[in-house]
């Protein structure tokens, strides 16, 4: 194993990373009574410059990401990073242009967002976007926010929102924070929400029903037109999470299915890069009753010029500084209109075909609790192979490294004892595909033959295994300097 | 088996009655799903609670869970060497990894739950 030291543990006291020339004139004394002479930051590393670069490049080397290989983390929709969107996101009139700048000189910029606001809306059907949220999860919060203050503005903003069993971790939280009391509605034994079941949930106390389509599973929720009425019929409103996209986008529209809000997440479905290289966009869409109470500024059209409209007396107000990550804006906006309609139409179509591809392919392997169709995501479990061996989805995961894979997503979502969750986006060709099914089928029988190869797993990697329950027993969040070097 | 002497909810909770108060904790087959407990999150003494209350949270490496109250009452002790040890949830659920304790508002709350057999049957219908 080759530990890669901290910074601070390859700092010595007095060595730079930077010379400059002598001093060739005589030094001054007591400029502004040393008030703006920065003194010396305690524990700051020293270190020069080679060591800098080479020990941040053995950082990154040890990194696992989407332009190595197959990432299938599942809903998280680790796709292809198309490099064009770099270029254009690099243009100094986008990179360098100044969030204060009066709108008359940044008519292009705003021209990107309106873009952007625009083609949302069709991809989606619904009337109207804010891209001000950071990512996904603030997204939720908005749109949780924005039915809140629509509500309100009838006269009751209600008490409790409805969650199902399979809808992202983040949804509850969300709908917490904006004060709502969280409601479990099961799902049924193919995994969808019983319509039945949420005509009992539903009361004129439900502001909305926060639902994920297709959900965690990978599963379509077929009933949604009916959800939708029966959320309506009590002056409730349907909120989308939109992390899962990437499977519908150019076939069906939200806002047909009588979604009022929804997020989406640009570093999901839109290509832009997720994760640690981020950062993330979760624009929020609305119908038209919500237009409103939309975020400001809002970026309108008068004449024909782009302005910002911050006259919106019944806005919910800013929720982000400026106009949210514009640069990622920028990228995806570069990505759909790379793509144009069909090729935005593909990106479903392949992703569902992938997946499905891989759910054949390890069907009987791999035991698959809910068998109803999967769309570009499918969640198996580890529940044959710890029958024969005891070897888990953990295990499982950890030989997939070994193997140059990155681990799906495991053990979630919940209703699936030891799930594995994978999305390998439309980004994978078949061969690809093949060496990962390849993989996993090694796994499995490794896990009858020698599962304690699988338990020690993985092997080839930086690092073996981890003792990820003593890292959250006690966590070590802080380099402290040993007393006695 | 689990022990004959407890009473037991569907979220996998048990609850030991003496007298006037009564243990709670989760069940061996609840720590079994959640793997290795890393950290418990207490109700504060005092707090009155209502039939299936959330009083707290369990969090382990794969998931956080809420831990509700099997019945209504008031809690007069936690147990504190969770905060230190909370691996005790998962080597001993029926005795030193019990959560809470609380004085019964009615003890006719405790005939609501499922006895030993109950649960067991319950545990069977619940494969993997």
């Amino acid at each position: 194993m080759i530990r890669e030291s901290l910074i601070f543990e390859i700092s010595d006291p007095g060595k730079p990373a930077f010379a400059l020339p002598a001093l060739d004139v005589p030094e001054a004394e007591g400029l502004l009574d040393g008030l703006a002479v920065r003194s010396d930051i305690p524990g700051f590393p020293q270190v020069s410059e080679v060591e800098v670069v080479r020990h941040f490049t053995r950082l990154s080397q040890q990194n696992y990401c989407v332009d190595l290989g197959l990432y299938p983390l599942g809903s998280c929709t680790m796709k292809h990073n198309p490099k064009v969107n770099e270029k254009v996101a690099g243009l100094a009139g986008f990179a360098q242009a100044h969030p204060c700048a009066p709108p008359e000189t940044v008519q292009g910029c705003l021209e990107v967002i309106k873009s952007l606001e625009d083609a949302l809306c069709e991809i989606t059907g619904l009337q109207a976007f804010t891209v001000q949220p950071s990512a996904g999860a603030q997204g939720e919060l908005v749109g949780m926010m924005l039915i809140h203050a629509f509500l309100k503005s009838r006269g009751n903003p209600r008490k409790i929102v409805l969650i199902p069993d399979s809808a992202h971790g983040t949804n509850p939280s969300s709908a917490h924070l904006c004060g709502y009391k969280v409601q479990e509605v099961k799902s049924d034994p193919t995994g969808r929400i019983d319509p039945d079941e949420l005509e009992k949930a539903v009361t004129e106390d439900v502001a909305a029903l926060m639902v994920t389509n297709p959900n965690t599973l990978g599963v379509f929720e077929s009933d949604i037109a009916d959800i939708a009425r029966i959320v309506h019929a009590k002056g409730g409103l349907l909120y989308m999470d939109g992390a899962n996209m990437n499977a519908l986008t150019g076939i069906v529209r939200p806002g047909d299915m009588g979604v009022d809000v929804l997020h989406i997440n640009l570093h999901k479905t839109f290509s832009t890069p997720h994760g640690g290289g981020g950062p993330g966009s979760g624009p929020v869409g609305i119908v038209k009753a919500l237009e409103p109470f939309l975020p400001t500024p809002v970026v309108v059209r008068r004449g024909e010029a782009l302005d910002l409209d911050f006259e919106r007396p019944r806005s919910i107000g800013r929720v982000r500084a400026f106009f949210g990550n514009f640069l990622v804006a920028v990228k995806a906006l570069a990505y759909i209109r790379t793509l144009g309609p069909w090729g935005v139409r593909e990106i479903a179509e392949i992703s569902v075909l992938n997946a499905n591809y891989i759910r054949k392919s390890l069907e009987g392997i791999y035991d698959l609790k809910y068998d109803a169709p999967s769309m570009h995501e499918c969640v198996f479990s580890d529940k044959l192979q710890k029958e024969a061996t005891g070897v888990t989805n953990l295990d499982i995961a950890k030989r997939l490294i070994d193997h140059g894979y990155h681990p799906p997503t495991m053990s979630f979502p919940l209703i699936v004892q030891g799930a594995l969750m994978i999305e390998p986006t439309e980004t994978e060709s078949k061969r690809d595909l093949d060496g990962f099914i390849e993989a996993m089928k090694a796994i499995d029988r490794e896990a009858r033959e020698s599962p304690e190869i699988l338990k020690a797993a993985p092997h080839h990697s930086y690092v073996r295994r981890l003792d990820e329950t003593a890292a959250a027993r006690n966590p070590v969040v802080r380099w402290e300097k040993p007393k006695n070097p | 088996m689990v022990p004959q002497n407890l009473r037991y909810t569907k979220d996998h909770e048990w609850i030991l009655a003496d007298g006037d108060t009564a243990t709670v904790g989760i069940t061996d087959f609840a720590q079994k799903q959640l793997g290795d407990v890393v950290y418990v999150e207490l109700p504060a003494v005092g707090t009155v609670l209502a039939v299936h209350q959330t009083i707290g949270t369990i969090e382990s490496v794969k998931a956080v869970s809420e831990i509700f109250s099997p019945v209504s009452g008031e809690v007069v002790e936690t147990n504190g060497r969770l905060a230190d040890a909370p691996e005790a949830v998962n080597q001993d659920p029926y005795g030193q990894g019990w959560i809470f304790k609380l004085k019964l508002a009615n003890k006719g709350d405790l005939e609501a739950l499922m006895s030993d057999s109950e649960y067991e049957t319950r545990l069977a219908g619940l494969e993997h």
